[in-house]
């Protein structure tokens, strides 16, 4: 037993002694200071600080952000620890993975009073468990530049891309491993339904199209439009993508396909157990709020669940929101979601 | 009880409490029954094994550059071979997939290789540079060709080094997931990343768990093969220091010297490649990504600057290697005393402590990380959200690595100095202070800048943990190429270099440090 006690004190000496170094200036606030609420999110996570700073003169509460991951880690993150919560509140589960959320039991009813400005048309829960904070179309783009200079027209739709005018031009990401690659494929599955996006995905295949396991990958290094300056033209990206590829005369280089677009919608809840409720949803009214709202789009290339919320300048043009997207129901992504992973890997790499 | 007490509550316990909900909700034996385990479970060792072999054959001659000749430039080459193992895992794929456009085996293999180089080199160079070098002449004399005099005299002497480092680089190719992920694609999976994938996207913990146990068997077996080896290095062979060993090359010597140097240029081409990356632009040559290193990155990619992300590295990688030190350099003490201890209890237990310290090399960061989650509360101050999380993972990875560079020294210390010391009434404590603290001091310098080195670039568990508003440069790399726009792609490749300008300042303020200090040392794996 003593024993046991020395090794804890030695462990708590080593562990003070390592804090004053990576820690110095962050620790040892007193009472005084604001109460600290933290904010479960994902790693896009993106919000300036001046706009926090303010959220905090106003109300009293200091966010602290703790990023987990990308919206499927940070929702099984939230799902393995809902005994005991490691936040207050949470924001990015996604439209991809709310239902696993809300069948475990991680959020706790709460309607805000800025959800009736817009978020609500985006609602999945008749409790009110989740609010809508924003949406992301992801959606196929194209470099335009290349189009024009081999005098071929750009695709449009879906049925184009298996086109054999547009053979060997195409790079998309596996939806087992990226998150913009599985809504590529939920966007085939609600065009061409649960029986025939297979046969889709095949001419794909035929028609040349390359997979890669990220991101990063096939929009840097194989996406033509982008500063990796790629071999192919076309690229499973999102429809705010082409906002940050303006040329030197101030338009965009590329062009999102708003006929091919997907939408993903980015919830915030209060975490059921948590130890400040009351706080908690202040923190979801201010991500309903006009000042966070405006903020969303330039810092996480996703537009506003609220509405008449103005985008940022050049927007308009590079990347307006898609009209009509795809969508599916939370139930039915939940329900289909891992066999159509299989499906594709043993249709694409079998 | 220390590294013991350290290495339960921030790895077993995590580790145990993570698989044990796997097996909780069912389905891990028909998870281990399943033939794509044991497809997977394949691959993954012929892969690392192939990768190994390749490290180690790159690694011999860059060891015998660094051990045996004299020539200007070898204290760079010393340096440069470091570059490559700090490097962010995503940004060596995308530079390998620049090469390759279409992934594959071949360029995952080699990728993983070019990672560990270092690990072969530097490990096999300490011991060879303290070989004496009279055998292989005597060898020589008595008419054996240069090659056989190496096969029968010098090669023997270094297996235990070789076998070593090679256990650890097959640890770390077969746990390797960027890597894999990004040169593989979904064809070429791995059981790392297929634990990952079905403990973060799938939630699938019975097969996530059925896979980490049979990672862990595979993990095992290899840290078995390393002890056999390293135990047969128990006749120490007489060490001489390298000033005395070391010779400009002569004759069928020169043919491994190109072949260290031929190395060292490989090695060195993703890196000049990421270099003008860094500094090219869409419309020609330019700064912009280093001056970019100032501000957060285009449209505020992160919430603190590059330089703010330098230094935040530089701290916590300092943290972590003095916990790691304390730590690793306890448990070597331990079982070197358990070793001398006689009986087959003390022995049989420091064999087990011995490799158990290994074992974090082998588990996977995604398994440890989601652990903690389901552990840490339980600890005062819920250290689940704490910012001391980073230096401690950071910590669990280094301290196999020095264990395995202190051990060895600390054996080697002559008992009859302690004894002699013991009788004439020196306290356990200052014989320590006295004796092994002066005899390993360079030792010790050169196991912590290892760590110190490793820790500047870990990237799996730090990714995991590390706070938004303290990211370190591995981390501030990865956020910057996730991001569109050319200038923060441009920052990302600046940020690379900024690591390895760190590093490569790193790594020679501690060599120089450390060669001022005794020179009977050998660092081993």
């Amino acid at each position: 037993m003593k024993r046991a006690l020395r090794t804890l004190v030695a462990a708590g000496t080593v562990a003070a002694l390592a804090a004053g170094c990576s820690l110095s200036g962050t620790t040892g606030n007193d009472a005084q200071a604001p109460a600290t609420v933290t904010l479960v999110t994902h790693d896009s996570w993106l919000a300036p600080q001046e706009v926090l700073d303010a959220f905090e003169r106003q109300s009293g509460i200091k966010i602290s952000v703790l990023k987990q991951g990308d919206a499927g880690a940070l929702t099984n993150k939230l799902v393995l620890t809902k005994a005991n919560p490691i936040g207050d509140v949470a924001y990015g589960v996604d439209s991809t993975f709310a239902s696993r959320a809300l069948t475990e039991g991680v959020f706790e009813q709460y309607t805000s009073p800025e959800a009736d400005r817009g978020p609500q048309r985006y609602s999945v829960d008749p409790e009110h468990r989740l609010s809508a904070v924003d949406l992301g179309d992801v959606c196929v783009n194209v470099d335009t530049r290349y189009f024009a200079e081999k005098g071929i027209p750009e695709p449009k739709s879906f049925a184009d891309l298996a086109d054999a005018k547009y053979k060997d031009l195409m790079v998309a990401e596996s939806p087992a491993t990226s998150s913009p690659g599985l809504a590529f494929l939920l966007g085939t599955v609600a065009q061409f339904g649960e029986q025939g996006w297979q046969a889709y995905w095949s001419q794909l295949k035929a028609n040349g199209l390359k997979t890669v396991s990220g991101w990063e990958e096939a929009y840097t290094k194989e996406f033509s439009g982008s500063s990796g300056k790629g071999p192919r033209p076309i690229v499973v990206s999102y429809a705010s993508s082409p906002a940050a590829e303006l040329g030197d005369d101030g338009k965009p280089r590329t062009k999102a396909l708003l006929d091919t677009c997907y939408r993903q919608v980015e919830y915030a809840g209060v975490l059921a157990g948590g130890k400040q409720v009351e706080k908690a949803r202040k923190v979801v009214d201010f991500l309903l709020s006009q000042q966070f709202q405006v903020t969303v789009a330039a810092n996480m290339y996703v537009y506003p669940a609220r509405q008449g919320v103005e985008l940022p300048q050049g927007w308009a043009q590079a990347a307006p929101l898609p009209q009509q997207p795809k969508t599916l129901e939370p139930a039915k992504i939940q329900a289909g979601r891992e066999q159509w992973i299989a499906q594709w890997r043993t249709l694409l790499e079998g | 009880m220390l590294p013991l007490g350290f290495l339960v509550v921030f790895f077993a316990w995590p580790v145990a409490a993570i698989i044990g909900r796997g097996f909780g909700s069912g389905g891990v034996g028909t998870a281990i029954g399943d033939p794509l385990t044991w497809k997977l479970a394949g691959f993954t060792v012929a892969s690392a094994g192939v990768s190994t072999i390749v490290a180690v054959l790159a690694g011999l001659p860059v060891a015998f550059l660094l051990a045996r000749v004299r020539l200007p430039g070898v204290s760079l080459v010393r340096t440069l071979v470091l570059v490559p193992f700090v490097l962010p895992t995503v940004v060596v794929g995308l530079a390998f997939r620049a090469l390759w456009p279409d992934g594959g085996l071949l360029p995952l293999v080699l990728a993983n290789a070019f990672f560990n180089v270092a690990v072969v080199a530097r490990t096999v160079s300490g011991l060879w540079s303290h070989l004496d070098p009279r055998t292989v002449d005597a060898a020589r004399a008595l008419g054996a060709s240069p090659w056989r005099a190496f096969r029968s005299v010098t090669l023997p002497a270094l297996g235990p080094a070789i076998a070593s480092s090679a256990a650890v680089v097959f640890l770390f190719c077969a746990t390797s997931f960027g890597v894999v992920l990004i040169l593989g694609g979904s064809k070429f999976r791995t059981l790392e990343t297929e634990i990952y994938l079905r403990t973060v996207d799938l939630l699938d913990l019975s097969g996530a768990a059925a896979l980490s146990l049979v990672q862990f068997a595979a993990v095992v077996a290899a840290l078995v093969v390393g002890a056999l080896a390293r135990r047969r290095r128990e006749n120490a062979v007489r060490l001489r220091s390298r000033s005395e060993t070391a010779r400009r090359p002569r004759g069928g010597e020169w043919w491994a010297v190109s072949a260290g140097l031929a190395v060292i240029a490989l090695l060195m081409t993703p890196i000049v490649a990421l270099l003008l990356e860094s500094v090219s632009t869409s419309d020609g040559w330019s700064l912009a990504g280093y001056e970019a290193l100032a501000g957060q990155g285009s449209r505020g990619a992160l919430q603190v600057s590059g330089w703010d992300a330098a230094s935040m590295s530089l701290r916590t990688a300092f943290d972590a290697t003095l916990l790691a030190m304390i730590v690793g350099v306890l448990a070597s003490v331990v079982l070197v005393a358990l070793r001398r201890t006689p009986g087959r209890l003390a022995r049989g237990m420091g064999e087990t402590m011995d490799a158990a310290l290994m074992l974090p090399l082998g588990v996977s960061a995604v398994t440890v990380g989601f652990g903690y989650l389901v552990t840490l509360d339980a600890l005062p101050g819920d250290l689940r959200t704490s910012p001391l999380l980073v230096p401690l993972a950071q910590a669990l990875v280094i301290i196999p690595l020095i264990v395995r560079m202190v051990l060895p020294v600390l054996r080697s210390v002559d008992v009859r100095l302690r004894q002699a010391a013991s009788t004439l009434g020196a306290s356990p404590g200052r014989v320590w202070r006295e004796i092994d603290l002066p005899l390993t001091a360079r030792s010790l310098v050169a196991a912590a800048g290892f760590g110190y080195v490793v820790a500047l670039g870990e990237f799996g568990a730090t990714s995991f943990l590390a706070r938004p508003d303290a990211p370190t440069l591995p981390v501030a790399v990865a956020t910057l190429i996730s991001r569109p726009g050319e200038l923060n792609n441009q920052m990302a490749y600046a940020a690379c270099a900024l690591l390895m300008i760190v590093t490569v300042v790193a790594v020679v303020l501690i060599d120089r440090f450390g060669a001022v200090r005794g020179q009977n040392s050998v660092g081993e794996f």
